[in-house]
């Protein structure tokens, strides 16, 4: 099992779920966060005084499947996140241990994301 | 009910239109009743007016301040309001009115239906001119607090709120309106028509001594020194409050006529109107020229310069005069903000826009006081005196306007001085650094101004909120996992 890590922009993040989801690969978690990088800050003017926010807005992904299926999220992640300029992002890709089902108690690659003949709820 | 009450104003308002006109048909001797009349109707919506420039200031503090400290700034103008209220009526108003010395008057305390003060007998009349000017007494203490905000104990509110309202405006009001030493300076009396001085530089000298003694936020200067912004949490609402405000300024300034003679109350307002457009005009020229920003809270604060910088000259003034004041105290108010915030930390600007263009829009009557307006005894601006030969005179009403701001500005600063270093030296007069930082909703008042920021909403539409414990006996089956997709 690998969890695959992306800091992508906002406007990347629908695009990615639609293509995960169209390939079977529903699972996934986003959080808001703030990071710096070789993007510059923002520069605010606030009655007369200018503030710069050194940290930008970023969303992270999380997505954790199957080792196969690894290559296949990372493509579709830099298929849409890369517009060419500094502050598309990065990916980052870790080993997982262990992966538990909270409602049932279930263990096993079983509980990542949907298999052959499941319906999954449609995004649109 | 609620048709009848309808209907019960839709009378009243018609009632309101016919009047005047029943007047005129009536013959002369209607006429003078019906005019005191209409003169204490026009006093009364322009006190409702004045009232609602508490919800301006509200506004204004609130969405210059951070999200933490909101709650703060609702409990203080509502505790505000009821404290000027309760101790104008009972103290206040008796040393502001026209009786007494020159330093203070002594009759009218505990205002009361049938009472005497200065020789004349309590009517509706008095008691609407009475509430007018508590309003104003509530407008100038609520400027004091803008320098204060996100830093202050809630109990230095409450203690100045009752000296301010009982002793320190009164006698600034006393002093200017109640025949008292400012009203006579020389031979000339110091002319402020609505309170650029007497409101306005008053509340911001009670908020520069605050200040003085407060200290700035935490975080606002950083260790080289240098000033930081820390930007307020909501513009739209800090504008609604500037427009609020303007709005409120239509019953401060015109209705200071105390009446509808000549109609000259529409002189009046429009003076406000132009004033305060070219404020707002001249600090977003300027703030542009110096940061090329479009800066929002920049150009509240110059609508708000424009106003309060028109207030004391707006019934002395010609129109084409108006613009020019408040264009000037719009470009006023921009630098002193910037130079103000260098040393002092004013959230919302009240020094430069209520304190240095009150001192502006008191000096400019002295400039531009038109002699077809201005008071008796008094001497048209320089203006007029450089045309019509009588220049010597114009500049000793420009210096006696600039004696009425010294003199406020000294009585104000010492007393406020002295109530919050009581204060502090008591109570004390700052929350300790850990309030500070979880903001002063839930250090002292117990609640988030917006709770959902702070603590989040629960999910909507889970099957069971009780937890299950899965039956360890019977593993989940392949036809449970199949029929719920599956979800991270």
């Amino acid at each position: 099992m690998k969890k695959v890590e992306a800091f992508i922009r906002h406007e990347a993040f629908e695009p990615i779920r639609q293509e995960l989801l169209e390939r079977g690969i529903p699972s996934l978690s986003i959080s808001e966060v703030k990071g710096s990088g070789r993007q510059k800050g923002v520069v605010e003017h606030y009655r007369g005084a200018s503030l710069t926010v050194n940290v930008r807005p970023k969303l992270k992904v999380e997505i954790v499947v199957d080792d196969h299926e690894k290559d296949l999220v990372v493509e579709t992640i830099l298929k849409h996140a890369r517009t060419g300029s500094i502050g598309d992002g990065k990916i980052f890709v870790y080993p997982v241990e262990q992966a538990i089902r909270i409602r049932t108690g279930e263990e096993g690659e079983d509980v990542l994301q949907s298999h052959e003949g499941v319906e999954v709820p449609s995004g649109s | 009910m609620t048709k009848r009450l309808s209907l019960v104003a839709l009378m009243a308002s018609v009632a309101c239109l016919v009047l005047p006109s029943l007047a005129s048909a009536q013959g002369p001797n209607a006429i003078p009743n019906l005019n005191s009349e209409l003169d204490i109707t026009w006093v009364m919506v322009a006190a409702v007016l004045v009232l609602f420039m508490q919800a301006g200031f509200l506004l204004l503090e609130v969405g210059f301040s951070r999200q933490k400290n909101v709650g703060a700034g609702v409990a203080k103008i509502l505790v505000n309001l009821g404290i000027a209220t309760l101790a104008w009526w009972s103290v206040g108003y008796g040393i502001a009115s026209l009786s007494g010395n020159k330093i203070f008057g002594t009759e009218g305390f505990f205002f009361h239906h049938g009472q005497e003060i200065a020789g004349l007998t309590v009517g509706g009349g008095d008691a609407a001119l009475m509430l007018f000017g508590m309003l104003f007494c509530a407008v100038s203490l609520a400027i004091v607090w803008g320098t204060t905000l996100e830093r202050i104990k809630f109990g230095a509110y409450v203690i100045y709120a009752i000296v301010f309202a009982a002793v320190i405006y009164p006698l600034v009001a006393h002093g200017v309106y109640g025949g008292g030493l400012l009203a006579d300076v020389g031979g000339k009396p110091v002319m402020d028509f609505a309170g650029s001085s007497v409101v306005h530089l008053t509340g911001a000298v009670g908020g520069l001594a605050a200040l003085l003694l407060l200290g700035a936020r935490k975080g606002k200067y950083g260790g080289d020194g240098k000033p930081r912004a820390i930007p307020g949490h909501s513009m739209p609402i800090a504008g609604l409050g500037v427009l609020i405000l303007w709005v409120g300024w239509y019953g401060f300034n015109a209705g200071s006529t105390f009446g509808t003679t000549d109609n000259f109350f529409a002189e009046v307002a429009l003076n406000t109107q132009l004033a305060a457009a070219a404020g707002a005009l001249a600090a977003m020229a300027v703030i542009y020229a110096r940061t090329k920003a479009l800066d929002v809270g920049m150009a509240g604060n110059g609508a708000i310069a424009g106003l309060v910088g028109i207030t004391a000259p707006s019934g002395y003034v010609e129109f084409w005069a108006a613009p020019i004041i408040g264009a000037v105290a719009g470009v006023i108010v921009v630098y002193g903000i910037l130079a103000i915030d260098k040393r002092l930390d004013d959230p919302v600007g009240a020094l430069s826009a209520h304190g240095l263009a009150g001192i502006w829009g008191t000096l400019s009557i002295g400039i531009f006081g038109s002699s077809r307006l201005i008071l008796e005894g008094a001497s048209p601006g320089i203006w007029y005196g450089i045309t019509d030969g009588g220049f010597a005179a114009s500049l000793g009403q420009f210096a006696v306007q600039a004696v009425g701001v010294a003199a406020i500005f000294t009585l104000v600063f010492v007393l406020s001085y002295a109530t919050f270093a009581a204060i502090k030296a008591t109570i004390g007069l700052r929350v300790d650094e850990e309030e500070e930082e979880a903001g002063l909703d839930i250090s002292s008042h117990g609640m988030y101004g917006y709770p959902e920021q702070f603590i989040p909403a629960e999910e909507f539409g889970f099957a069971s909120r009780t937890p299950v414990t899965p039956d360890a006996t019977k593993p989940a089956t392949a036809t449970a996992m199949a029929s719920t997709p599956s979800q991270a």
